[in-house]
């Protein structure tokens, strides 16, 4: 029978699968794990005298609450926070004990978690790969099938390598034709979170799919499989094709050799058969995206650029989002002005979007009050970009260059927006509080977020691109 | 093995709001710590403290006595956002037994589930009734998987059957997988010998 990409890998990792009674016992190859949702997990393992089970398929690294400040991150000087500080020290002290590998502090390797498992060649294609954090989803930009869990879930994979799962539904989501002109993968996540709804995708795996999809490059494609969570769904995937081998090919972890042709021959039977049946389908077409940016806090409160926030929903919370915001029912977004922009996060922190970003920014200026804070992805994306002169780029023109990490988009380490402030922001969630306590978060592509940098206020990018 | 759980009787705490995300139950601030414990205090922190650290008099968790509400019913998506585990033991902290909407986010369920929260999905015109009736006492009763209304109408709910059948017998997950030692093993030998 015709099967999906999902299908086909979800069948390759059942231990046992699942029945009326039980969920599958499905195995997971790759745990990446990071200093926030690990502590209480391998407390279970201690408690229990467990070992972990196959600590070479775990890999872990410090993202979430790490300073990005390169004198606290090479210095003698201390982390700002010290809880923050705090579970660095455990993570450091969980691997050591435990024999897990880990990309410390100082590591060339060190990135955000989804940043830095396809840079690594750790992600392929036909992997299932679990991770604490809700962006997991990222991973399946390679043909993964990769989710978020939670802390218990973590122990689970620690001491058995195995999570007990029951099988999702399937969403296809087929992108015709191609993006337009200063129109990015950013874009289009946004659009079909606006059009399916942030609970669209509720108990499924989505499969990206269609032209659009596929002449997408790979920063572009996870970009968009991360944001599958913010329309609820389990996971994100995109077939593997050329673009997904050659992006992987010689990659440190990606296998070598011999190794890599018999890899190549396994891949290539995983796209989607013809006539594989998906329990739902959603289409739009690439043409009609427009840049697009929220306006109220959650995802699905998103417009084109050029619109305007809609008089009335029927989503009961519109009214408190938008008293929130400070904005008013009816109004263009267009030329209200900003206070800072983030560029990075798991989202749009790698080198495409800082390539994409400085492409506005190149021999101008940050507005007058205007603060902008750049985040690489990873400490290779930092290194890549330095290479080419991007810092220059973003230093000549007022912005902060900063060490990798999440930063901003979740502020655990006080990289924060203040209280009433607006922020253009490259990353994934515009709920209250995210970028801090009182911080008003317009999510928007990294073109969008140079060009309000660049102007002080929302601006469309094609202004600037010509 | 945690404490089997076969009911839930309390009277209901509402907060209306659709898509209650985890970042609302538990800001990130709050997640450095190492340990499961005293999160109830930061509880919907921002909602709960204004600026100032004085509580918000509006709203309801400012308004009722906490120990007497065991179940919390929310607007449709609750616990959408991120996967902390955090959101779930934030409110059993605080003594929430029960969440009871229309849609519980995937992530947020499994994590309520592995802590005995229970999540309660019921139909549109339940959750309406229950949001209208603030305060009312209500059963969950996790055997019958049914739902007990003040009046005596019983409501069925849907929860995957595993995860009820630990619930009810205390029985936790990772005991489970660990006894399925041999399957693993039989799988890794085919898999790691292939590549």
């Amino acid at each position: 029978m015709a099967q999906t990409l999902f299908e086909k890998v979800w069948r390759q990792h059942e231990v046992i699968a699942e029945t009326a009674d039980t969920p599958a016992v499905l195995y997971i190859d790759l745990h990446l794990i990071h200093e926030v949702t690990t502590p209480q997990a391998f407390q279970v393992l201690r408690e229990r005298a467990l070992p972990v089970r196959r600590p070479e398929r775990t890999l872990a690294t410090l993202d979430h609450s790490t300073p990005t400040r390169t004198e606290q991150v090479f210095g003698g000087v201390r982390v700002a926070l010290a809880g923050a500080a705090h579970q660095v020290q455990e993570l450091e002290r969980n691997c050591a004990s435990f024999g897990v590998e880990l990309l410390a502090m100082a590591s060339r390797e060190r990135g955000i978690v989804h940043v830095i498992g396809p840079e690594l060649g750790a992600t392929q294609p036909g992997k299932t790969i679990v991770c604490g954090d809700s962006h997991t989803s990222t991973h399946g930009a390679l043909g993964a099938l990769a989710f978020g869990i939670g802390t218990t879930e973590v122990g689970h994979v620690l001491a058995t390598q195995c999570l007990l799962q029951r099988k999702p539904r399937t969403l296809a989501i087929e992108v015709s034709g191609q993006l337009g002109e200063g129109v990015t993968a950013k874009d289009l996540i946004l659009a079909i979170i606006g059009r399916i709804g942030i609970d669209g995708g509720t108990g499924h795996v989505i499969e990206y799919r269609g032209e659009a999809i596929g002449s997408l490059d790979m920063d572009g494609r996870m970009t968009v499989c991360n944001m599958s969570i913010e329309a609820g769904a389990r996971a994100g995937m995109i077939a593997p094709d050329e673009t997904t081998f050659s992006y992987l090919r010689g990659r440190p972890r990606a296998p070598q050799g011999a190794a890599w042709e018999r890899a190549l021959e396994a891949w290539r039977q995983l796209p989607s058969d013809p006539g594989a049946r998906f329990d739902r389908e959603v289409s739009l077409e690439a043409q009609a995206v427009e840049p697009m940016i929220t306006y109220g806090t959650h995802p699905g409160m998103v417009i084109p650029i050029t619109g305007s926030v809609p008089e009335h929903t029927e989503d009961p919370a519109f009214a408190r989002a938008l008293d929130y915001m400070g904005i008013e029912p009816g109004t263009a977004l267009r030329d209200r002005p900003v206070n800072v922009v983030f560029l990075g996060s798991c989202t749009n922190s790698r080198l495409s979007d800082l390539r994409a970003a400085a492409r506005v920014l190149r021999g101008r200026k940050l507005a007058p009050g205007v603060r902008m804070l750049v985040v690489p992805g990873s400490q290779q994306v930092k290194a890549a970009a330095e290479a080419e002169g991007l810092h220059r780029v973003f230093i000549e023109a007022g912005a902060d260059w900063r060490e990798s990490g999440c930063s901003m988009c979740i502020g655990m380490n006080g990289d924060t927006v203040a209280r009433g402030e607006y922020c253009v922001s490259t990353s994934n969630r515009n709920f209250e509080g995210r970028q801090g306590a009182g911080a008003r978060t317009l999510l928007a592509s990294p073109l969008t977020a140079a060009a309000a940098a660049v102007r002080g206020r929302i601006t469309d990018p094609r202004e600037l691109l010509s | 093995m945690s404490e089997p759980i076969r009911q839930v009787r309390s009277r209901t705490l509402v907060m209306p709001a659709s898509n209650i995300d985890t970042d609302q139950i538990i800001p990130a601030r709050f997640l450095t710590t190492t340990t499961r414990e005293g999160l109830g205090e930061h509880l919907f922190t921002d909602w709960r403290y204004a600026p100032d650290g004085s509580p918000r008099a509006e709203f309801v968790l400012n308004r009722v006595d906490p120990r007497a509400h065991r179940i919390l019913v929310a607007g449709r998506n609750f616990g959408c956002g991120s996967s902390r585990e955090h959101a779930p033991w934030a409110l059993l902290d605080y003594g929430f037994r029960a969440v009871i909407s229309t849609e519980i986010a995937d992530i947020f369920r499994n994590n309520a589930l592995k802590n005995g929260l229970l999540p309660v999905v019921v139909d549109e015109p339940t959750c309406r009734w229950l949001i209208d009736n603030p305060g009312v006492e209500i059963s969950i009763d996790l055997e019958r998987t049914q739902l007990t209304l003040a009046e005596g109408r019983e409501v069925p709910f849907p929860i995957e059957p595993f995860a009820r059948y630990c619930l009810l017998n205390g029985i936790d997950e990772l005991g489970f997988l660990l006894s399925r030692a041999r399957h693993i093993e039989a799988y890794e030998r085919t898999r790691d010998g292939g590549g």
